[in-house]
């Protein structure tokens, strides 16, 4: 893996490091402060693996108040803070640094309200984005972001990456699903963004917070709004002979007037990996595969099906394929939730690119990706949320081959080229983290860069809070990596990935 | 020579000495030019809402009402970008020609400033960032824009977002900008997410019997399944003879019974699936034994409209209040506000527009107060002719005040842009 730029180390910190644990052992429970190598190894790396660091220190605070000191030591000594949630995210977005502590809100694992009446859930960030729903859902209600990891992935990581999910189109990403947030600024200032009534006037704080990828605070308690589950939710499983139809299909689905509460295509490298791996019972001979969820009332879905079903005949499909029961439906989507593991039994390791295209350029984008492939001689499988234009090419290597993950970040980078070519945008849901943090330079100017520098600056003047994420330290479009995966050996293997 | 002719000869303007720059290139140079000359300047569209916000006390005003006009429409990805100052109307005529919309429902100001259907420009809007009554179910304005592009307080032309929906690529800015009111950056160019329109719309109305009774069908609304897109409460105003006139003539129309308060919500959607939503409604809400009637399209669409352009507050000279709470409390709301303000509730519970019964300002603390105390905020929108400002027409607290000075040196450290719109000091 090529070097990766950080922060130039502060020795100054290093040498005080038992002093410093010695006070931020008074600012919280001493056993709430681990220094010890065996202590930090969990910490070392998030779910973007292939980078480790071992931190100063880890704390992990207990409330609001805790936070607020411990920054505000770290503010006053010039100490830099790596905050952290479930450790799910897949761009390097909390790998620690040798000279600052981690700050992980693993203790914040409460639910604190559960407000029926004003439609929302008062929570402290620790608590994953699916424990929401299982508090509410005996109420027939349900927190509607669903990014892949909502197993393990906390709600206050949803905040800092602006998480998405297979059902944004329809529902929105977290931004659009958050009523309000409690906040830490580095120098221990607590704020409040919002509550529980909508559109919080003046500057939209808030939402400024939201996807900041922890670099302007420290998220301690988030309001989220919940829906009422639909009545109806069913799927329809579509192949197609090639390519250009099946894109044309789901892009007419969108303009004709459906807005599908999931749309998601996969090509014919990902259909029989998966189909291998999950036995799904997808059409194997199809070239894409086409999977729409519609929700609403009985008689709404029932009218979206068939419109559906008419565009997709119109276009050609080989194969078309209703739910009937909610275990069909799930079963559809088995397959495509194992996309992940299924390239990952196909190949000793694999990169997770994570780009967002306008959905009319997807037959575009996929032969682009094709002459890559065999321009790199490296096979790709993809999957896209092609609701929401989200594209996932995997490609497939062997990281033991110094040559092949040379190509394959090369590979990765054109791809994510090719996408701000189309009219996209390097990350649609994973963050830049340190990731993508050198390819910033491809959609943004100088002029961009420095107004977002400039906020950061007028928020955490030091630069304490994360530093060398998001902006780029180098200035030129280096290719760093993406998320690697070792022999399916992944931080959070259970998770599905999509 | 003046500072203003020496700013650039090749920015028009006019004889009140307006400045009228043609694209973002002219509006860099100019802000620029009043960047060096620390001499600051306020921002303005069509002028349809300028009136909402602290007067702006600056040498120079700058109209972006030049940078105008559709720059790409692509109704199969759901986006539309236009340059900042184009009309809301001719967005909504060319995206109803392919059955679209701006699905945050743009409220029409110009009634209540001077009995005159003005939506105003896009810009504008966003920066004011106030939703109409799909709100509680769609998102707000901020929730639309994908992306924009203008020139920050020092000059700079800077963008943020793009046209796709999921993005997570940088800060976002979009969101910042939504309800800025113009002092953070100069916009000229904005791309909005768009939305199928719907088939057919009916209305349902309620003539309920008591605060308790409309709370709780305000919350069984936004319970339901059964997705409703609007939910108003229009009380009759006994107490005020002349607004109750008015009000009875706004809202006439042939199912609508006269002279009595009334909740009305909004199905939207194909016909089929009206009527199922409409009859599990009449279920969950127990109104099947109810004195109820129902706007067919004809009627719906025009009562909708009516409340988007507040039209019962036309011309108002009162202080108009728009107050936001987390819909639990409402009820407490209504019984203060009752025989007291004029007032209507929009996004099922939560917006209340209040006519102050005073002209003076100082029954707005009291308000203000209450809006803190049950969670919530409240801005004056048009303030009467009385009105001195010395309380402030926004609600900010310290803290947040002090991070929008902070937010607001990072884009114009010389406030060069509406200053004190909003805040003193911002």
């Amino acid at each position: 893996m090529s070097e990766l730029a950080l922060p130039k180390i502060d020795n100054s910190i290093l040498n005080r490091k038992s002093e410093i644990i010695k006070n931020l052992s008074k600012l919280t429970d001493k056993e709430n402060v681990l220094s010890e190598a065996d202590e930090l190894r969990p910490y070392e790396t998030d779910a973007l693996s292939v980078y480790t660091q071992t931190p100063l220190a880890v704390v992990l605070p207990e409330n609001t108040d805790e936070v607020s000191e411990i920054l505000k030591y770290c503010y006053s000594e010039n100490i830099k803070v790596v905050p952290r949630g479930a450790g799910t995210g897949l761009s390097g977005g909390a790998l620690p640094l040798q000279d600052a502590i981690l700050l992980g809100l693993g203790k914040f694992n409460k639910i604190l309200e559960i407000d029926y009446k004003n439609k929302c859930v008062v929570t402290q960030p620790g608590v994953t984005n699916l424990g929401i729903t299982h508090a509410v859902q005996h109420k027939g209600f349900y927190y509607a972001p669903d990014p892949s990891s909502q197993l393990a992935c906390s709600i206050g990581g949803n905040v800092a990456e602006n998480s998405g999910g297979v059902h944004s189109l329809k529902y929105g990403t977290t931004t659009n699903n958050i009523l309000g947030v409690q906040m830490v600024m580095m120098d221990g200032t607590i704020c409040r963004f919002g509550g529980k009534s909508f559109d919080q006037e003046g500057y939209d704080l808030m939402g400024l917070i939201c996807g900041s990828e922890g670099l302007l605070g420290v998220v301690t308690e988030v309001t989220v709004k919940i829906l009422k589950t639909p009545d109806v939710v069913r799927a329809a499983l579509i192949g197609f002979p090639s390519i250009k139809e099946g894109g044309d299909a789901a892009s007419e689905v969108i303009s004709s007037g459906i807005v599908p509460a999931g749309m998601e295509i996969m090509d014919k490298a990902l259909i029989e990996a998966t189909d291998n791996f999950s036995k799904a019972g997808y059409p194997r001979d199809a070239e894409l595969l086409l999977i729409v969820e519609l929700d609403g009332t009985e008689s709404e879905v029932n009218e979206l099906i068939r419109k559906v079903e008419a565009i997709c005949k119109k276009n050609n499909c080989s194969s078309l394929k209703l739910s009937n029961s909610e275990q069909e439906r799930l079963s559809f989507w088995a397959g495509r939730k194992a996309a992940f593991p299924a390239c990952g039994a196909m190949a000793p390791d694999y990169y997770c690119m994570d780009g967002s295209i306008p959905r009319g350029k997807l037959a575009e984008a996929l032969l682009e990706i094709k002459k890559l492939s065999e321009k790199y001689e490296l096979p790709v499988a993809n999957c896209f949320h092609a609701g929401d234009g989200n594209l996932h090419p995997l490609i497939m290597f062997d990281g033991n081959d110094k040559e092949q993950l040379r190509k394959t970040e090369e590979f990765g980078s054109e791809i994510l080229k090719t996408c701000v070519r189309l009219g996209g945008v390097i990350t649609g849901e994973h963050g830049v983290g340190i990731e993508k943090r050198e390819l910033m330079c491809e959609m943004f100017n100088d002029n961009d860069i420095q107004q977002q520098l400039s906020i950061k600056k007028s928020l955490d003047e030091k630069n304490l809070l994360n530093p060398g994420k998001v902006y780029p330290i180098l200035r030129k479009c280096a290719e760093e990596g993406r998320v690697h995966v070792h022999k399916n050996k992944d931080k959070f293997p259970d998770l599905p990935r999509f | 020579m003046s500072t203003k002719i020496k700013i650039n000869s090749q920015i028009f303007q006019d004889s009140n000495n307006v400045y009228y720059p043609k694209d973002e290139v002219e509006v860099s140079d100019l802000i620029r030019e009043l960047y060096k000359q620390d001499s600051p300047t306020e921002i303005i569209g069509n002028n349809s809402k300028s009136f909402i916000g602290n007067k702006t006390q600056s040498a120079n005003t700058t109209s972006l009402s030049k940078i105008s006009g559709i720059i790409d429409y692509r109704p199969e990805e759901l986006y539309i970008k236009v340059k900042a100052c184009t009309p809301i109307n001719e967005i909504e005529k060319v995206l109803s020609e392919n059955s679209q919309e701006l699905a945050f429902e743009p409220i029409d100001f110009g009634y209540i400033k001077d009995g005159k259907s003005n939506k105003g420009t896009i810009a504008g809007y966003l920066s004011c960032n106030y939703a109409g009554s799909r709100r509680f179910k769609v998102g707000s304005v901020r929730d639309h824009v994908l992306g924009f592009k203008g020139v920050n307080g020092k000059g700079d032309i800077i963008k943020s977002g793009g046209t796709v929906v999921k993005n997570v690529t940088g800060y976002d800015l979009s969101k910042l900008i939504a309800g800025s009111f113009g002092t953070l950056v100069a916009l000229t160019e904005i791309t909005l997410k768009v939305l199928p329109k719907k088939d057919s719309s009916k209305t349902v109305i309620i003539y309920p019997n008591n605060f308790e009774q409309i709370d709780d069908l305000f919350n069984k609304l936004s319970s339901s399944s059964s997705e409703i897109s609007g939910a108003v409460f229009i009380p009759e105003q006994s107490h005020d003879k002349e607004f109750s006139a008015k009000r009875n003539n706004v809202f006439k129309f042939n199912d609508l019974k006269s002279k009595v308060s009334f909740v009305a919500f909004r199905v939207e959607g194909d016909k089929i699936s009206i009527e199922e939503k409409i009859n599990n409604l009449k279920k969950e809400l127990e109104l099947n034994n109810s004195d109820i009637s129902t706007l067919d399209v004809y009627q719906s669409e025009p009562f909708w409209e009516k409340i988007n352009n507040l039209e019962v507050f036309e011309k108002t000279e009162h202080n108009l209040i728009r107050m936001v709470i987390p819909p639990a409390n409402g009820s407490k709301l209504c019984k203060y506000l009752e025989n007291n303000h004029n007032y209507f509730i929009d996004w099922c519970g939560s917006l209340f527009w209040i006519e102050v019964n005073s002209k003076k300002e100082e029954k707005i603390k009291d308000l203000k107060k209450m809006a803190n105390d049950f969670g919530g905020y409240l801005t004056v929108i048009k303030t009467s002719s009385e009105y001195d400002y010395g309380e402030p027409i926004f609600t900010v607290d310290k803290v947040r005040l002090m991070i929008s000075e902070k937010v607001k040196q990072s884009f114009d450290p010389k406030r060069i842009l509406n200053p004190g719109k909003m805040y003193r000091g911002v």
